[in-house]
């Protein structure tokens, strides 16, 4: 805060103590060209079989923001999404063409681990997944598989996970209870303490609360903008309300190419581009 | 119950510290018009050139925090899409900075007005209009403020009532300084600069008038513009 409130009664000769400069200056007028970028995408195209869903795609990721794709049902945003921990590898007739690179390394290279990268790049999807078993288990389940199993390490893990989740409050006396128990809305945050616990860089969450109510939807928001902090998020939502109130930056796709990527404060207010702005305002289709 | 902290405790708190913020800044650029306003007077009453020239390099800053105040509110607006009393809140934000804006405007002319009466040779008689005039608009704009800080609809009510007595002791300076000009023909070009200046203060006063009827709005909502006090009497009593 850079105004100082004067006193108004007496007749104050000195000037304004206010810094002039900062005053005009509330836009974010960051441009991704100004931060530190997680994710590179060059050139990608990728293919159900002989069909295109992805043409030339081009964009930066910005490393501890929340970037948001948006668009309509079909225009790739999902597809893209998966692109980044190569969830498309398990589709039988897609093919990528072009490069994703994680700071600085091509994911797509022959040498890469997929289970390292997914490691790396968490995933959260539309409806929540729990495995049928304790809430524990559920936290600890990714360092049990990488063979850690020392109860004090896991009890840690799970604390901080949880916490991380905004959960531990609600859980943290029936932390045993099975998590098919809980609501849609713990249960979505159930799975993002899971996919936290193991410390990926990146967290890609496919429509995270589209299958929640109003308030744990704002819960999961506030989660995500807690959580970008220590992780580059992506989110894929079809909610543009909530992709303009949770995101910093937000790309607008439509029919496979990426139309506007720009900072979500001037995507939302002053769009450059017309199918943009049709889009968000509601005139699209 | 209604109180001022009814625009905190939203899940998301970055959503509270923007509503807290413009709300916050909208009171820091009311205490800034506040203080232009009694410059303006000061520098009138007692010929300070110097003064009124700070005060025309102020109004620079008001109008840079009416417009970065009001991108602040279109980025909620576009952001957070509010209802009900957020809705409110951003909507009378919006408007109370644009009266903010225009009394800085009218501190302005009373300030140019000031330096060419000192240019044509400094006041024509006692001018205690403007001091009385201009010390009752000042309560005005800091009930308003205060008003708004406190959620105080009452207190917003009593500032309209004000600007009643205002437009009457604004009549009532006019005739005098008529009846002046008129016995002293020669006077007339300096005395209209002060007819200008309590022009320009009795604006103030519609303007916290205009700030009030947003916070009774805000408080209450109801429209109360272009109504008479009656009626915004009952929108304020309305217990809701």
């Amino acid at each position: 805060m850079t105004v100082k409130i004067m006193e108004t009664n007496k007749t104050a000769t000195a000037g304004h103590a206010i810094d002039m400069e900062s005053l005009g200056r509330v836009r974010n007028e960051r441009s991704i060209h100004d931060e530190d970028i997680t994710l590179t995408v060059d050139n990608l195209d990728l293919y159900y079989g002989e069909k295109q869903a992805l043409f030339d795609i081009n964009m930066s990721i910005p490393r501890q923001k929340v970037t948001a794709f948006i668009g309509p049902s079909g225009c790739g945003k999902s597809t893209l999404l998966r692109c980044f921990n190569r969830m498309n590898d398990l589709v039988d007739s897609c093919r990528v063409e072009g490069g994703i690179s994680l700071d600085g390394a091509n994911i797509y290279d022959r040498a890469v681990d997929v289970a390292t990268l997914r490691r790396r790049v968490g995933m959260v999807f539309q409806k929540p997944n729990p495995f049928p078993k304790s809430i524990y288990e559920n936290v600890a389940y990714g360092l049990r598989i990488q063979g850690v199993n020392k109860k004090r390490v896991l009890d840690e893990v799970v604390e901080r996970s949880l916490r991380g989740a905004a959960l531990w409050d609600e859980v943290k006396d029936r932390l045993h209870d099975n998590a098919l128990g809980m609501s849609g809305g713990q249960q979505q945050r159930l799975v993002i303490a899971r996919t936290i616990a193991v410390e990926p860089e990146v967290l890609l969450l496919d429509e995270p609360a589209s299958a929640l109510d109003p308030i744990s939807t704002l819960k999961i928001e506030e989660l995500i903008y807690e959580l970008k902090d220590k992780y580059t998020i992506v989110i894929v939502t079809h909610n543009m309300q909530q992709a303009a109130r949770v995101s910093d930056y937000t790309a607008f796709m439509y029919m496979g190419k990426v139309i506007e990527f720009d900072n979500t404060d001037t995507l939302f207010t002053n769009p450059n581009n017309k199918q943009t702005e049709d889009y968000i305002t509601g005139r699209y289709g | 119950m209604k109180d001022k902290d009814i625009h905190a405790h939203h899940i998301s708190q970055q959503y509270n510290s923007e509503l807290d913020d413009i709300k916050t800044r909208m009171l820091e650029m009311g205490g800034v018009v506040e203080k232009q306003v009694a410059d303006a007077i000061n520098a009138f009453m007692s010929q300070d050139s110097g003064l009124s020239e700070e005060v025309k390099r102020g109004d620079k800053l008001v109008n840079a925090l009416e417009m970065s105040i009001d991108e602040e509110c279109t980025i909620i607006l576009a952001r957070r899409q509010p209802a009900a009393t957020d809705l409110r809140l951003v909507l009378s934000i919006s408007r109370i900075i644009s009266d903010l804006e225009r009394m800085g405007d009218e501190a302005t002319k009373v300030a140019k007005s000031g330096i060419t009466l000192g240019e044509l040779g400094g006041l024509p008689r006692s001018v205690l209009e403007i001091r009385h005039i201009g010390d009752h608009v000042l309560t005005m704009v800091r009930n308003a403020l205060d008003a708004f800080a406190r959620f105080d609809s009452e207190l917003a009510l009593s500032v309209a009532e004000e600007d009643k007595a205002v437009d009457m002791e604004y009549g009532t300076a006019m005739r005098s300084l008529v009846t002046y000009m008129m016995e002293d023909p020669r006077s007339i070009s300096s005395v209209l600069q002060v007819l200008w200046a309590l022009r320009s203060l009795e604006r103030v006063g519609d303007h916290a008038r205009n700030i009030a009827e947003h916070v009774i709005y805000l408080v209450k909502g109801a429209d109360v513009r272009h109504s008479d006090l009656d009626e915004m009497s009952a929108a304020v009593q309305n217990k809701k």
